[in-house]
């Protein structure tokens, strides 16, 4: 039976880990690469770099780091932020990377996802929306949540995948920092309106908000980032407690 | 030497690193002549399958390995690689593929999450040499559209040596590795699969040591007492 995954996020800025960590004993508590080999030595089962460089000058750190990392742990990595043609893709992809994710770059020219997932597969094309509630819906936001745009996420969400993408990193920006739990019922939207796994994000704080939003809210995965950096929430434990609810994970 | 046949897959820097980390010699080309040399041949892949059987026809590779794998050369095919041992498969149903074994890749059936994307647990079948030294029960990683069924298999068919090494569930059974003589195929990728993927490729590697010594003993080390 498929694992339902757990899946680290780290902001990474000109290839270093933002967001101090206390997390166990590091050499360098700021090195993406060092981090992602401890996430992997707990039992994490994907790690996502987003990369928030901002200056395009020091872009191209990223793929170095993706490149000591995929050296050194060998669990799938994928990697956000920037992503604006299958050129970005392909040199973060052959460094090393199994999955790029894209966000603005896919709501301003949807064939963008095509274009990659004819290129590399779908498989390794992952569409990160940022949904915020509005009304009945939600609605889509790009530019880290700036900008609000025109368009339903579950509608976003079935285009993003008749055009190609292989899996939906779905943020609640309505969630996201409050450590109050995923947005269940958002999840379970996207989840039941797409035939391609669905990642939650945004608002884990127990490993409670984890088992929720993987059984009410039918997602495939979650994601988390400063809880497991600052050790609120060990994966390990985190683990124990999915598993004790019966429900499936990669001990 | 080890090839790992480059034909322009995605993932084939994960598969270096991954050699490369178990300290295993080996040699990615896309080269004819490199791979009728070598003493044991990596397929990796992740992608189209119909885009696979085009590079490898247009780089000359698919009467090379059907040659090497009927010469007993260690073949492992990840992923896109296994599919490539079979007949076919529904995601380019004109191209066929190497035919060595029997069967055809299918798709997954309606209702299911499509990729299968994320761990899933092997039910290994005991003995195999692939997974030697290996739990039972492993988690690994797929990702992939395409699968071959358990009744495509030729185990139905063949119950003296079936070549299913490991099943895994979604949906239903499905092979998710499998094993004869000197061919070697895993739907799963070895190289993202953590210390248990490790494990498995050391596994081919060593038993592709093993055999390149027993075809050419005078070349096979130290053997003075």
């Amino acid at each position: 039976m498929l694992a339902k995954r757990i899946i680290a996020c780290l902001d990474v800025k000109e290839g270093r880990v933002v967001k101090g960590t206390q997390f166990v004993q590091l050499r360098d508590a700021g090195d993406p690469a060092e981090l992602a080999a401890a996430y992997n030595g707990e039992g994490v089962d994907e790690v996502i770099f987003l990369d928030i460089t901002a200056s395009t000058e020091k872009r191209g750190l990223i793929v170095e780091t993706v490149v000591r990392t995929a050296r050194q742990v060998f669990i799938p990595l994928a990697v956000g932020g920037g992503i604006r043609a299958v050129g970005d893709a392909r040199r973060i992809l052959t460094s090393g990377a199994d999955k790029i994710s894209v966000n603005t770059a896919a709501v301003e020219k949807p064939e963008l996802i095509t274009e990659l997932s004819e290129e590399f597969g779908s498989q390794a094309v992952v569409l990160a929306i940022d949904a915020r509630r509005e009304g009945d819906g939600w609605r889509v936001f790009t530019y880290g949540g700036r900008k609000p745009v025109n368009l339903s996420v579950v509608e976003w969400a079935i285009e993003g995948e008749a055009f190609g993408a292989g899996e939906i990193l779905l943020t609640s920006m309505d969630c996201d920092g409050t450590e109050k739990g995923f947005d269940c019922e958002l999840t379970r939207a996207v989840s039941r309106a797409v035939k391609i796994p669905v990642i939650a994000s945004g608002g884990a704080g127990s490993p409670e908000h984890f088992a929720q939003v993987l059984t009410e809210g039918e997602a495939d995965a979650a994601l988390a980032a400063s809880i497991f950096h600052y050790g609120k929430v060990r994966i390990r434990d985190l683990k124990e407690h999915l598993k004790a609810q019966g429900i499936p994970v990669r001990m | 030497m080890i090839s790992v046949v480059d034909y322009g897959a995605g993932n084939l820097r994960s598969v270096e690193n991954a050699l490369r980390y178990l300290q295993v010699p080996f040699a990615t080309t896309s080269q004819a002549g490199e791979v009728s040399r070598a003493s044991a041949i990596i397929l990796p892949g992740v992608g189209h399958f119909g885009h696979m059987m085009r590079s490898l026809e247009s780089l000359g590779l698919i009467p090379l390995l059907r040659e090497a794998i009927g010469k007993d050369v260690p073949y492992l095919g990840i992923c896109l690689g296994m599919h490539a041992l079979y007949e076919g498969s529904e995601e380019a149903p004109a191209l066929p593929g190497l035919g060595v074994l029997q069967g055809g890749i299918r798709r997954f059936p309606e209702g299911l999450k499509v990729p299968q994307m994320g761990w899933n647990q092997l039910q290994v079948t005991p003995g195999t040499r692939l997974f030697q030294g290996v739990e039972d029960g492993p988690f690994v990683y797929f990702a992939h559209a395409y699968y071959l069924p358990v009744d495509e298999d030729e185990a139905s068919r063949d119950r003296e040596s079936p070549p299913v090494a490991a099943l895994a569930d979604y949906g239903s059974n499905f092979v998710a590795a499998v094993e004869r003589d000197n061919i070697f195929g895993t739907q799963f990728h070895p190289e993202k699969s953590g210390e248990i993927g490790l494990r498995i490729l050391r596994n081919f590697a060593v038993l592709s040591q093993d055999q390149a010594k027993l075809q050419s003993p005078s070349r096979g080390g130290s053997r003075v007492g």
